[in-house]
């Protein structure tokens, strides 16, 4: 087949015969994918300007490379992550549950909200320069001395966009596993709040301890939703708080416009900084870990085809998760010296010591399911799978390092935290747990479509892989020599690091730039536009059609 | 075991984790490699599982008990407004710009209690070498007291620079050698 031939058309793919869970999954990871290589430009910018600050489009502005600094993690962690676990989770629902997605237009309405919500941010950088960073640490997303109203009240609006569409996948996701019907017709509501929970799982262990009878031999959710519910918890808090601390900053902004100059002072830099870090942290902490977690459980099955290994006590380290994650939020502010010690020590270290405790467990768990397993192929999902096992191997005791009142006062807002810690953690940890996800789904989703190149993947994993650690290093590296995250430095110090981390992050671009060309050399410009089309088939369930008859009985009252 | 200035600790640490880190390589990279073979694995060691799982919470408590026994300036953080200091300096800043005595002049071994406010936005406070290291730090938030208590066991001239951001004009927020650490002998004992 020619090169022309596979660009319009793809291998195999046929976007016609895609139901319409199909077609809204794939949707958003398309749109996901897309800000990932706008978030990864970006990203490259910012680590070229601290080689040469002269280089385009930044040329030498502080005003520019933090406009870059504060869209990037937007784009990245909203645009291209919360829309690529979101899609998956609403495709992997409907699968594990088996029962239909609650509403296909919710799901939709989703992807189309993170999406405008994420380019109107990226809007109000690129033409106000607004820049108050993701922190929002107040007053300064209010300071309209710095910044312009209008870039302000744009940002704000796409990031309220991004939690509605976030509160609307939740609501999507809630539906769906408490809905009473298929497999779940016979159970109550309270039996599958107790499997969410993973409570079920932690009294399996107590009752196994006690030595009687297993609490439920047969759990109402399995794992990998389990993971998903949990960690949509934590989805929702944030969501919340970050909608509060929107409102606060949209009501002094509009305040502004009308002429009225109220008093920033009002508020309390210190106590917003600890609602906002507590919200924030659900997602770096909690729902990151968590929906981690579910996936290697889930992924290990997969690959495997069989049980997970030590499952209860798996259920039970996500209940646990749930306590830690609402309770580590002060190891953002060790450095704070208002904030009181006694929450220094217990929520900044001891709690957020736990984190290696259930990291570790599932990093356990997955290796034990797969080595049980052996001998296995060497599939690309398994692959990804690994290098996402290594990267928060690497990350997660990077953070707990850091989590300390003695490091915390040389490390604090260095590249170390923003480096080995943070982009290890996303790039290598996270995402290559997503790919692993993508290349498991990649059949189910396209009905067989066969990928263009296994070479062009295997270049990607590689530049990924070795890019994604030697960023995160090199970063790291310059972190400890005293070189902050937040500072745009522009006479030529901490070159050789930063060198190198540009290299690694031409890298991380170019293994981005061929995994597109395989998956448009796969699907098809043709295929492509026929993603965004209207489903023929309006079947919001994968392979469990015909839906269940109670499902149709129900659907027909 | 006791860590005088952040070069030594940020050293050993250094160390500590880039030997960490090619150890998880290497355990991730021999499953991989093994998982693959029909030949069954011998394994190198034979951990327990509750083991593994009292190693993790050893290391996770056990991290911190040893920062607070091997680091001088965490318990004098947590005890620093019950110690008398040998210097104070009021540090205050707004609009970009440190309001602060020119000259923080301080002998080798003192304990100088570092006292910022913030008139405006959140800032931060942090003392850098010349060669770029970084000394200490603490964020300054406007409204509630930030203040540090440190000793000096280097001797030097330091820079004060913003280790926060505070919009793009913070970027230029850096006094250099506005502390100078005088009382060293040539090895760099307190003379």
């Amino acid at each position: 087949m020619s090169l022309m031939k596979n660009l319009m058309e793809g291998t195999n793919f046929n976007p016609s015969s895609l139901t319409a869970l199909q077609k809204i999954t794939l949707r958003a990871v398309v749109m996901s994918f897309l800000f990932y290589g706008l978030a990864s430009i970006e990203g490259t910018l910012m680590r070229i300007a601290l080689v040469n600050p002269n280089i385009p489009p930044i040329n030498g502005s502080p005003e520019h490379f933090f406009s870059i600094m504060t869209v990037h993690p937007i784009i990245g962690i909203f645009g291209s992550t919360y829309q690529l676990v979101f899609a998956a989770f609403m495709f992997l629902i409907p699968y594990l549950t088996k029962k239909p997605l609650y509403s296909v237009g919710l799901a939709n309405f989703v992807w189309i909200m993170i999406t405008i919500g994420s380019a109107l941010a990226w809007i109000a950088a690129f033409i106000w320069h607004y820049a108050p960073l993701y922190t929002l640490y107040w007053p300064l997303p209010a300071d309209v001395d710095q910044f312009s109203t209008i870039g302000g009240i744009v940002f704000i609006v796409g990031i309220a966009l991004i939690m509605i569409g976030t509160l609307a996948f939740i609501y999507n996701i809630y539906a769906t596993i408490f809905a009473r019907v298929g497999v779940h017709a016979n159970k109550t509501t309270k039996e599958l709040l107790i499997s969410g929970f993973g409570i079920d799982g932690l009294l399996n262990l107590i009752h196994k301890l006690m030595g009687k009878p297993p609490y439920t031999k047969e759990p109402a959710l399995s794992l990998p939703v389990v993971a998903i519910f949990r960690g949509t918890v934590d989805t929702f808090l944030d969501a919340l708080v970050i909608l509060g601390a929107g409102v606060l900053v949209l009501v002094y902004l509009l305040a502004d416009t009308a002429g009225l100059h109220w008093d920033v002072h009002a508020i309390d830099a210190l106590l917003y900084k600890n609602f906002f870090w507590w919200g924030l942290d659900l997602v770096a902490d909690g729902l990151v870990l968590i929906y981690v977690a579910g996936s290697w459980y889930l992924l290990a099955t997969i690959i495997t085809g069989q049980k997970l290994f030590m499952e209860n006590v798996a259920r039970a380290a996500l209940l646990l998760e749930l306590v830690v994650s609402w309770m580590v939020w002060s190891h953002h502010l060790l450095s704070d010296q208002g904030q009181p010690e006694m929450m220094k020590l217990i929520s900044g270290e001891m709690v957020t010591a736990f984190e290696l405790l259930t990291q570790g467990l599932a990093l356990f768990i997955t290796l034990v399911t797969l080595w049980k397993a052996r001998p296995l192929k060497m599939t690309m999902e398994l692959k990804y799978l690994l290098g996402g096992l290594v990267g928060f191997g690497l990350a997660v005791p990077a953070g707990i390092i850091q989590a300390d009142m003695g490091l915390n006062r040389v490390l604090h807002n260095t590249q170390w935290i923003i480096g080995a810690h943070v982009h290890v953690a996303i790039l290598v940890g996270l995402y290559m747990t997503l790919y692993s996800v993508v290349y498991v789904l990649w059949p189910m989703l396209t009905n067989n479509t066969k990928l263009y190149s296994s070479k062009l993947a295997n270049a990607h994993f590689w530049l990924h892989l070795i890019g994604g650690i030697g960023m995160g290093a090199f970063m790291g590296m310059a972190g400890l020599e005293g070189m902050l995250r937040r500072h745009f430095y522009m006479d030529g110090e901490y070159q050789t690091f930063m060198i190198l981390a540009a290299v690694c992050a031409v890298m991380l671009v170019t293994a981005w730039v061929l995994f597109m060309i395989n998956i448009v050399m796969s699907i098809g410009i043709k295929g492509l536009i026929g993603i965004f089309l209207p489903a023929e088939d309006e079947t919001a369930t994968y392979g469990i059609d015909p839906q269940p008859a109670v499902v149709v009985t129900q659907k027909k009252k | 075991m006791t860590f005088e200035t952040s070069v030594e600790l940020l050293k050993f640490h250094s160390v500590a984790y880039t030997v960490y880190a090619f150890i998880i390589i290497s355990v991730v990279a021999w499953f991989g490699y093994n998982l693959g073979r029909k030949e069954k694995a011998k394994p190198i060691v034979r951990i327990p599982f509750y083991g593994y799982i009292a190693f993790l919470v050893a290391m996770g408590v056990g991290h911190h008990i040893f920062t607070y026994n091997s680091i001088p300036w965490v318990s004098q953080d947590i005890m620093r407004h019950h110690i008398k200091p040998d210097k104070r300096f009021d540090i205050e800043i707004a609009d970009h710009t440190f309001k602060m005595p020119e000259k923080m002049e301080i002998k080798k071994g003192e304990k100088v209690f570092f006292n910022a406010k913030s008139d405006d936005l959140t800032y931060g406070f942090g003392l850098f070498r010349q060669d770029g290291t970084m000394v200490a730090q603490m964020q300054v938030n406007p409204g509630t007291p930030n203040d540090m208590l440190w000793t000096f066991n280097e001797c030097g001239e330091f820079d004060v620079m913003s280790t926060e951001y505070s919009g793009p004009e913070g970027n230029n927020m850096r006094v250099k050698k506005a502390v100078v650490v005088t009382g060293c002998d040539k090895k760099g004992a307190q003379s």
